[in-house]
């Protein structure tokens, strides 16, 4: 039984209908005094908010239940970005499996990749090349730039600092640009591979490199003269979103919100993988746990991102980028022809006029893939939202029998509601986005 | 081993549950105490098989009927089986096992073979199969005493290993201790007919959401949870998509005048 209002002539105006749950408004925007004058009296309101919704971070939905402007229970609906990501792994080969997983966090997609790769090592018994590794470093810090610079500008947008979010998406525009020389792809990479990466780094990138950190060096100080003086910005921030350390706990929150607790837990550094001992870089803490000290440990987190990026420069000799094991690395060295990415042709050449058996084993690795001894491995990295795992396990296949990201985006938004819970409306925007949820992530 | 002895002994109807062990009776007590399901003392009875996770494979390409001559179809491979770890585990492998066992004696809770049935040691990692009417006391147990602390659980799942394998689901914990910097992994082995395993949220509030998504993937039911209920999937959604059981879904494609089948159609090389 729906009674469409006769507000409904304008289609801006705030309408209502009426339901067995109570009087149901649709609010635009704009018109929030005319709800309030219409609904005055009544005790509580239950909003939704999103999926849609500029603020929420991408396809989250927010239900929460007001009292006046305090918020007294929130809920999270999450799912609406399932895509299933997990579920077509199984029916692919493990080098194919890169592929997807790269494409759930789409902020950090090489964190995922390598996640997921040196799972796939850890099952094979294999460890990639020194350069190898070092290219992975260097790719991450770099991503893991754009990442929180993306954290920032979209924080900033949801506050109303849209000059943030110029300002940021500027910024992140020189991580894409260069992640795209040295890759081929700005984002869904699928640059690291099981065994290595998928081929060197292009003539000049070091040089390249290095003009992005002066770039950066000169740029992100910006942010502090923009953002970290400014009153609005810290009267949006300062004691919102507040989570402590025993909260972080028991709900997993890993990375920079563990942090703003306190706690200078990173994986890089208490677990250290791909040979993260030997950088010279400090993790930075912050104990208000609250909006603004994670806004400026992610402020902090592109400055030492930007030394361990000059400190790979620097560690990288020539070398093989894949593993030695033709069983596993695939044999062409890939070039770029005129129909893009493929097998060069010196290698096409060979296997098509000289070796037959090169052209089978081509063929079957390709095809078919490599065989993975049973078993299963998690292996933990930091990403820039926290802690991310790959639990693979194989059969025995040359399919994974199951691929499970453990997506700290997903953990962290479990903390939501102890973070908003008794705040005021306008602050659950500003903690969600302390947050830093990527619902491709999230969802998978 | 106990494990031997309890083999003849197992109930197909809820009559061996008098020989169930005093100990283990008061393990399943606790967990009423807890407001989780009790499971019935019998299950503890049932001997530990095996553990398999991995299926058996015929032929070279899993392929039938084609008049492969080449010997190859022939082929026969035993389903995989990880092997129980061998004293000394190597490592701190050993005083986590140790400590356990200690402080599960200290309380009175149960013995530590009868709560984790088979421990293994595989690639640096340590995988404990637990007896799932011990799971929320053994996680308690992990998450509070002084030795272990492993106060920070990573993340919950599931993983289906197919039709033809005993116990086909499994329930994974992936456990941290921040304090020893140590991973430690819990699996419970369920059968797709009796897919229930206690809730461990009351221990780790972080397990609210993954077992969520673990019911709503694998249809396992964690007794207890405060609010079982799908999280990706919609609501009104049937079936359980990451069982193996579930298709995956998917249209053939045209490319180029050739016709590509869906994902899971296409040969498979496993």
């Amino acid at each position: 039984m729906t009674d469409i209002d006769d507000t409904l002539t304008d289609p801006y105006a705030a309408s209502s209908r009426e339901t067995t749950e109570g009087t149901v408004y649709t609010v635009t925007g704009g018109d929030w005094d005319e709800l309030v004058d219409e609904s005055s009296g009544d005790e509580r309101i239950v909003i939704n908010m999103g999926p849609q919704h500029p603020s929420t971070h991408g396809v989250l939905r927010l239900v929460m239940e007001v009292s006046g402007e305090t918020v007294t229970d929130v809920r999270l609906v999450i799912g609406y970005l399932h895509t299933g990501i997990e579920k077509n792994c199984e029916y692919r080969t493990w080098t194919q499996g890169v592929t997807f997983v790269t494409r759930a966090d789409y902020l950090s997609p090489l964190f995922t990749e390598a996640a997921y790769c040196m799972s796939v090592e850890r099952l094979l018994g294999v460890e990639a090349p020194t350069r190898a590794q070092v290219i992975r470093v260097l790719l991450m810090e770099i991503n893991r730039i754009g990442s929180h610079l993306v954290a920032l500008a979209t924080g900033g947008m949801e506050l109303g600092a849209l000059t943030g979010m110029t300002n940021g998406f500027r910024e992140r525009e020189e991580v894409l640009h260069l992640l795209e020389f040295l890759t081929g792809l700005r984002m869904n990479h699928a640059f690291i591979r099981p065994g290595g990466v998928v081929q060197d780094l292009p003539e000049g990138a070091e040089k390249r490199i290095l003009e992005f950190c002066d770039v950066m060096d000169s740029r992100l100080p910006g942010f502090h003269q923009l953002l970290t003086g400014n009153a609005i910005w810290q009267q949006r921030l300062v004691g919102v979103g507040y989570l402590p350390l025993d909260g972080c706990l028991s709900l997993g929150v890993t990375g920079p919100i563990l942090r703003s607790a306190g706690l200078a837990w990173d994986l890089r550094k208490v677990d250290p993988y791909l040979g993260y001992e030997q950088y010279d870089f400090e993790v930075p803490t912050e104990t208000a746990a609250d909006s603004f000290a994670r806004y400026k440990l992610r402020v902090e987190e592109m400055h030492q991102s930007l030394r361990i990026v000059r400190q790979c420069v620097e560690a990288l000799e020539p070398g093989p980028v894949m593993v030695g094991d033709a069983k596993i690395a695939w044999p062409a060295k890939l070039s770029i022809g005129a129909d893009g990415m493929g097998n060069s042709l010196e290698h096409v050449r060979q296997i098509m006029g000289q070796s037959m058996e090169s052209l089978i084993h081509h063929f079957k690795l390709v095809t078919e893939g490599f065989k993975v001894p049973p078993g299963q491995a998690y292996v933990p990295i930091e990403s820039p939202r926290g802690e991310l795992g790959a639990h693979l396990v194989s059969d025995g296949g040359t399919r994974p029998l199951r691929v499970h990201l453990r997506e700290p985006s997903f953990v962290n938004l479990q903390a939501a509601p102890a973070m908003c819970e008794g705040g005021l409306l306008s602050d659950v925007i500003a903690a969600l986005a302390s947050l830093d949820p990527v619902m491709g992530g999230c969802d998978r | 081993m106990p494990d031997d002895e309890k083999q003849p002994g197992v109930p197909a109807t809820g009559t061996g549950g008098a020989s169930g062990p005093t100990g283990a009776t008061a393990g399943s007590s606790e967990h009423t105490e807890r407001g989780a399901v009790a499971f019935s003392p019998v299950e503890q009875d049932r001997p530990h098989a095996p553990t398999v996770t991995g299926r058996a494979r015929e032929g070279m390409f899993g392929i039938h009927g084609s008049g492969d001559t080449s010997g190859f179809g022939g082929l026969r491979l035993p389903a995989y089986a990880p092997a129980p770890a061998e004293r000394p585990y190597g490592g701190w492998f050993d005083e986590v096992v140790d400590e356990t066992a200690a402080a599960l004696e200290e309380a009175g809770l149960v013995a530590f073979d009868e709560a984790v049935p088979q421990v293994t040691v595989d690639r640096g990692e340590m995988t404990w199969y637990v007896a799932r009417e011990h799971l929320a006391t053994l996680a308690t147990l992990l998450r509070d005493d002084q030795a272990l602390r492993f106060e920070f659980c990573s993340g919950v799942s599931g993983v289906d290993y197919g039709e033809d394998v005993p116990q086909q689901l499994h329930v994974v914990v992936q456990l941290l201790s921040m304090t020893y910097r140590r991973r430690l992994r819990l699996e419970v082995c369920l059968d797709v007919d009796d897919a229930r395993c206690p809730s461990l949220v009351s221990v780790y509030p972080t397990a609210d959401w993954h077992e969520r998504e673990t019911w709503d993937m694998f249809g396992i039911v964690f007794d207890g949870h405060p609010s079982l209920t799908r999280i990706l999937m919609p609501d009104d959604w049937n079936g359980h998509p990451q069982l193996k059981s579930y298709p995956l879904g998917g249209i053939p494609v045209e490319y180029k005048g050739a016709e590509i089948p869906p994902p899971d159609q296409r040969r498979a090389y496993t």
